[in-house]
């Protein structure tokens, strides 16, 4: 890694806050690109824009915590050097930037189209939109060849209570020589009902981006909302918003670990991991009065404040699950058969991770040690003791180990939360909001990306980039090799978001 | 793994006594259902579900319904695989324009007789993505629904009211 300032230089755009964006040339924008394609700086979002002159937003980190940028390229020939063509981890970003604003990458490897399947009656939605031509094409899957080859096509609507998306599996014999994957089935224009929104609005639109991580997108969404308005909520609202963040990391994490063992017909594991799942839930509505906590995270702060029965039922949850967790730990680790089908399966390398930037269990798993409540850090993590588990082996098995060792943290911070809960009040007036923010938020899958542009207290752009960008080129890498009836397990292992990714 | 079944034959079953049905729903329901129909499918009905652009909140509280506090399979309730096994659709999310059409697919896969149960707000009629430019605006607008069963997501509680109001409208 490199500082930022030697390579991103512009004219800095007033109140973009906490970190810089700058207006670069097209020198520097190629510039930036060389650096992350060597690895010298790190991709972390980019996105487009016609508010003004229609421009693309590319947010890159640096060699420090807090070295992050965000370099915009004013692009009025609606064209701009693709970050695909050096670095592969952009192309779908690009593609959707394509697809949405009309805004072409040139020098991209894959012009086809991405979360546009020709259903709309727009092209373009969020750039210039126009009619779409009569007549849909046919999408073009990428080539396979050789002898003996089957293709399998699964989805969008899949077996399981899940997400709708496209899988084109192609085969030899029982191995999967190839998997791509179509997806933008649950598409809901969330970038352009946002914008014009007031920020009431637009706080539920965040909270309905993924409704597994709820909590985390509403963090992040107020805390950009906080940052343009250059506010911050009180301590009391920070500390609710972690202990939130926590109980949805531990729910979710409870019912991936039950959901990939069901995968390997392991059912005992998903009934017990089910039942922990829903002591979580039912602890969350009894402290914040909804199951999922949808709503609870304002920008300025919480809307419900942690009563005594709250308190009554946290400690009462922290027990229950450390009475009973051990015991799946060791029924996890004790079942050759289960650890048969886990151990050595959909192996993500560390070099692979690391040149797609992923975050949460997908890199940690393969050796990636990252974390956005440490880096860049967010209040009131700061304040807080926990470890980053991580692990080399990058397969189903590491991908395992990482939630139950991140259950055992989140469970210590929900203790150090409740015993450090500062007095005061759990929200702060918004005021008149104007300015540009940035922010990140760590869900239970990774990094969750907020950036908001308010103009006169209404959302007038927002772009929310959810941590399965990354994750899920990376499940294609995965399967690669591995047979067709491992793909639930290596599938379930990642838990990609369908809906945050489709926005 | 022997401990933990032996402990789960000398422990209580966490399974919670099953709610009444919902006044409302049943109301919806009575409009719906035809005596044939229930003739011919008795007390049990297997459920298709699909996801038409939800944001996966309704999801997971659906598959809450499979664990052992609410052990919908116990009402004869259970999940299928596949369309052309189910007698129940129950359909999420506002049915994006990207959806429409898988949709329309899997409810034309469904053998007659069949009942569409459209869950969760935006089901009902877009929710916080009507208006949008990739939303087609709530289940109803796409195929005909019997029941719908609201909330944000619906909590278990409230989905198992519903689907029993169903079975019981079936036996009656």
């Amino acid at each position: 890694m490199q500082a930022l300032g030697d390579i991103v230089r512009g004219q800095q755009v007033d109140g973009h806050r906490p970190w810089p964006r700058l207006i670069v040339s097209t020198e520097t924008w190629r510039a930036i690109v060389r650096a992350i394609a060597a690895g010298r700086a790190g991709l972390l979002g980019l996105w487009g824009d016609t508010d003004a002159t229609p421009a693309v937003h590319m947010a890159v980190s640096g060699e420090t915590a807090d070295d992050i940028t965000v370099a915009s390229l004013e692009c009025p020939d609606r064209t701009f050097p693709s970050v695909g063509a050096l670095h592969p981890p952009a192309i779908r970003l690009e593609r959707a930037i394509a697809s949405l604003y009309g805004l072409r990458p040139a020098g991209a490897p894959d012009a086809r189209p991405w979360l546009d399947l020709g259903f709309w009656e727009v092209q373009h939605p969020l750039g210039a939109p126009t009619p779409r031509p009569q007549g849909r094409s046919a999408y073009a899957f990428l080539p396979v060849e050789g002898e003996s080859l089957h293709q399998i096509p699964v989805g969008p609507v899949h077996a399981g209570i899940i997400e709708p998306g496209h899988f084109r599996f192609t085969a030899s014999g029982e191995t999967v020589v190839r998997l791509e994957e179509r997806l933008g089935y649950v598409h809901k224009g969330i970038e352009s009902l946002m914008a014009g929104a007031s920020i009431e609005r637009a706080a539920k639109l965040a909270a309905r981006t993924s409704g597994d991580t709820t909590v985390a997108y509403g963090i992040a969404f107020a805390r950009a909302v906080e940052a343009a308005g250059g506010i911050e909520a009180p301590p009391r609202a920070r500390y609710l918003r972690a202990l939130m963040a926590e109980l949805e990391r531990l729910a979710n994490h409870f019912g991936d670990i039950g959901a990939v063992c069901n995968d390997a017909a392991f059912s005992l594991m998903h009934a017990h991991c089910g039942v922990l799942r829903e002591l979580v839930l039912r602890a969350a509505d009894a402290c914040f009065g909804h199951r999922l906590m949808m709503d609870r995270i304002v920008p300025g702060g919480v809307t419900t404040d942690l009563g005594s029965d709250g308190l009554t039922a946290l400690t009462d949850l922290l027990r229950q699950i450390r009475r009973r967790f051990p015991s799946l730990i060791e029924l996890y680790d004790d079942t050759a058969s289960l650890q048969d089908r886990t151990v050595g399966t959909g192996i993500v390398r560390a070099g692979l991770a690391q040149q797609f930037g992923a975050g949460g269990y997908v890199g940690r798993a393969s050796g990636r040690n990252v974390d956005a409540r440490k880096t860049p850090g967010y209040p009131p993590y700061d304040r807080l003791d926990f470890d980053v588990p991580v692990l080399t082996d990058g397969d189903v098995n590491a991908r395992v180990w990482i939630r139950i060792r991140e259950v055992e943290q989140s469970l210590s911070l929900v203790d150090q939360l409740i015993g450090q809960l500062p007095a005061g009040p759990i929200a702060t007036q918004l005021g008149k909001a104007r300015g540009e923010g940035l922010a990140f938020a760590e869900g239970f899958r990774g990094d969750v990306l907020a950036w908001i542009r308010i103009d006169d207290d209404r959302v007038s752009r927002c772009h929310l980039r959810d941590p399965s960008w990354f994750h899920w080129p990376l499940l294609e890498a995965a399967i690669d090799g591995n047979i067709v009836a491992d793909f639930p397990l290596c599938n379930k292992s990642f838990n990609c978001s369908y809906s945050g990714h489709d926005l | 793994m022997r401990k933990t079944l032996f402990e789960s034959l000398t422990h209580a079953p966490l399974t919670e006594a099953p709610p009444s049905a919902d006044d409302r729903a049943v109301a919806e329901l009575a409009a719906s259902l035809e005596r044939s129909a229930r003739r011919r499918l008795g007390r049990s009905l297997a459920i298709r579900e699909v996801d038409a652009g939800s944001c996966n909140g309704c999801e997971l509280e659906i598959q809450a319904l499979n664990n052992a506090f609410y052990d919908l399979e116990r009402f004869g309730l259970r999940f299928v695989a596949s369309p052309r096994h189910a007698d129940v659709l129950l359909v999420t999310g506002p049915v994006t324009k990207n959806m429409r059409e898988a949709l329309e697919r899997t409810y034309r896969a469904t053998p007659d007789p069949k009942w569409v149960v459209a869950i969760g707000d935006c089901a009902a009629d877009g929710g916080v993505f009507s208006g949008s430019y990739a939303v087609s605006g709530g289940v109803g607008s796409v195929i005909p629904v019997d029941l719908h069963i609201r909330g944000c997501p619906p909590s278990p509680t409230a989905m198992l009211k519903g689907l029993i109001a169903l079975l019981d409208a079936q036996k009656s």
